[in-house]
């Protein structure tokens, strides 16, 4: 049992109001909010430590090398990934599908298929897309259903000895829904396609195990799971990621380097060109002994509880419909109200101090699928307490009167 | 035909009557029902000025030497603007639509919703009534 009262103390932007009205913030999709000692992390790296790492042989470098080390080791066990190499720490999560991708004419060949889902966000189409253009690939789409679920049996019809790569996230941002990854990526696998996951909206509200799961490829985002922003993790199969190419070309990502030919490092270096963030890598450890701390069995289970209770009290509303209404979904609740436009209902429950999300979610053929210009989307996280779902019911409530 | 001033000055004034922003945001809703649709006729793809959020069509035909702006969005909000920029700037003469600000906007507790970060379109359909303006300034002249 969480103590929510006791979280929400460790949280300084949740003691702040908005508009006037003690803030309600359920934009948890977009980013969660950060506990002080992640803050605090950062504050110390720079007053305490700030030195390029990999490099110094200086003390403070040393130190700074270490503590950035250490989380990359914290992020290798709270996902249970063979090993530190295998973590590689981007500036976030759409980095760590473009750095995919970028490389993945290795794995595509001209005329080969790649398959993404229906529910994808931008970030995990756009780079898909690229890729195709330039191999001369083709990109197929797993149908959605009307419940917001994937097509599965669609998916299976579209698996062939074509199919060189399969994309899809792990939890679909515009609908909550969770998908079905793991037929998924055993699918794929049984036709020698690789797969990969992007775990945006799963990272800091479910437990993963890497290896249980199986994808080659699974990108987080740090600033969705307590961390800073500027801070994502990609992990790869030890295989897949000495096959792929180094996505940029600089610093610390070089073996030898003469003017006829530079021989890359290994893993992760290979791929972390450049300094990199090197305050939001050592916060980001701290994130995660946090969300450790609190257990992620337990953050799912009480997320779980405030959908649940959401969804019973926001089908109060006459009129409200609720997009991807189905048993295995995320803490998200993604709806309209009759035909209200969500960027009227946004504006006003904003005014109200509730910051929910509006508009298509940068999934713009999620919203063509349904015929709608956007949704609004409540999204919940472990520090939220169903008295704020109560306060959101009645702002809701308040706007539809307005506006109708 | 008052000057877009007196009719700046005179939305300030009835703005000012209400003493909280669920008031004032009320009476722009029932503004918004009022703003003269546009013909289906121009509520096309060419006339549209797509926010990330709520789209908005405009339309503007010069009678004599007036300007008169007719507009849509999807939103009511956003609809609410419109109807009372075009309130202070239809029938008016190109030069006085092109010299006129939104300061009055600000004045009346709406300014958030002239943030080009918003994404409601109506910064870029502001530019737009002006690029009318001109365009009709200049065969005006």
């Amino acid at each position: 049992m969480l103590d929510i009262q006791k979280i929400r103390a460790d949280f300084p932007i949740l003691k702040r109001e908005v508009n006037g009205k003690p803030l309600v913030y359920f934009d948890n999709a977009a980013t969660s909010q950060k506990p002080q000692r992640v803050i605090d992390k950062i504050v110390d790296y720079y007053s305490m430590y700030n030195a390029n790492i990999h490099r110094g042989v200086h003390a403070l470098s040393q130190e700074a090398t270490d503590l950035f080390e250490a989380s990359r080791e914290k992020v290798r066990a709270f996902f249970n990934i063979p090993q530190a190499k295998q973590v590689i720490i981007t500036s976030g999560n759409t980095h760590s599908i473009n750095a995919v991708a970028s490389g993945a004419h290795v794995f595509v060949k001209k005329d080969d298929e790649v398959i993404v889902s229906a529910v994808e966000h931008h970030s995990n189409i756009v780079p898909w897309q690229m890729l195709c253009e330039r191999v001369g690939a083709t990109l197929k789409v797993i149908p959605v259903l009307d419940s917001g679920e994937l097509d599965m049996k669609a998916y299976k019809e579209l698996l062939n000895e074509k199919t060189a790569f399969v994309v899809v996230n792990h939890v679909s941002n515009a609908l909550g829904v969770t998908n079905p990854v793991e037929e998924i990526i055993k699918g794929a696998h049984e036709h020698g396609a690789m797969t990969l996951i992007d775990g945006a909206q799963s990272c800091g509200h479910m437990k993963l195990d890497m290896q249980a799961l199986d994808a080659d490829f699974y990108t987080m985002s740090g600033h969705k799971m307590c961390g800073p922003t500027g801070i994502g993790i990609l992990y790869g199969k030890e295989e897949a990621l000495n096959a792929l190419p180094p996505y940029q070309g600089g610093g610390e990502m070089i073996d030898q380097v003469t003017f006829e030919h530079t021989t890359y490092a290994g893993l992760p270096h290979k791929f972390e060109a450049g300094t990199p963030n090197i305050a939001g890598g050592i916060a980001l450890g701290a994130a995660v002994d946090y969300l450790n701390e609190l257990g992620m069995d337990n953050i799912a289970a009480y997320e779980h509880e405030l959908l649940i209770y959401a969804t019973e009290q926001l089908k109060e509303i006459e009129g409200l419909k609720i997009y991807g209404d189905v048993a295995n979904k995320a803490a998200v609740i993604s709806f309209n109200v009759t035909t209200l436009h969500p960027y009227d209902i946004g504006t006003i429950v904003d005014k109200l101090g509730i910051a929910v999300r509006t508009g298509h979610h940068c999934a713009q053929p999620v919203m063509e699928r349904y015929s709608i210009p956007g949704t609004v989307r409540a999204s919940f996280a472990f520090y939220n307490t169903k008295e704020e779902i109560d306060i959101m019911v009645q702002a809701l409530q308040r706007a539809v009167s307005m506006l109708s | 035909m008052a000057s877009i001033q007196d009719i700046q000055n005179e939305i300030v004034e009835e703005f000012a009557m209400f003493d909280d922003w669920m008031d004032r945001y009320e009476y722009m809703i029932d503004l918004g029902k009022s703003v003269p649709v546009i013909d289906e006729q121009y509520k096309t793809d060419d006339n549209i000025i797509k926010g990330c959020q709520s789209k908005v069509w405009v339309h503007a035909d010069l009678k004599e030497d007036k300007v008169e702006f007719s507009a849509d969005s999807d939103a009511i909000i956003t609809k609410g603007i419109i109807a009372i920029l075009i309130r202070a700037w239809s029938g008016q003469k190109p030069a006085d639509i092109i010299a006129a600000d939104t300061a009055f906007i600000d004045q009346i507790g709406l300014k958030e919703h002239l943030s080009p970060t918003r994404a409601n379109g109506l910064v870029s359909m502001i530019k737009q009534l002006k690029m009318y303006a001109i365009a009709y300034q200049s065969q005006l002249s």
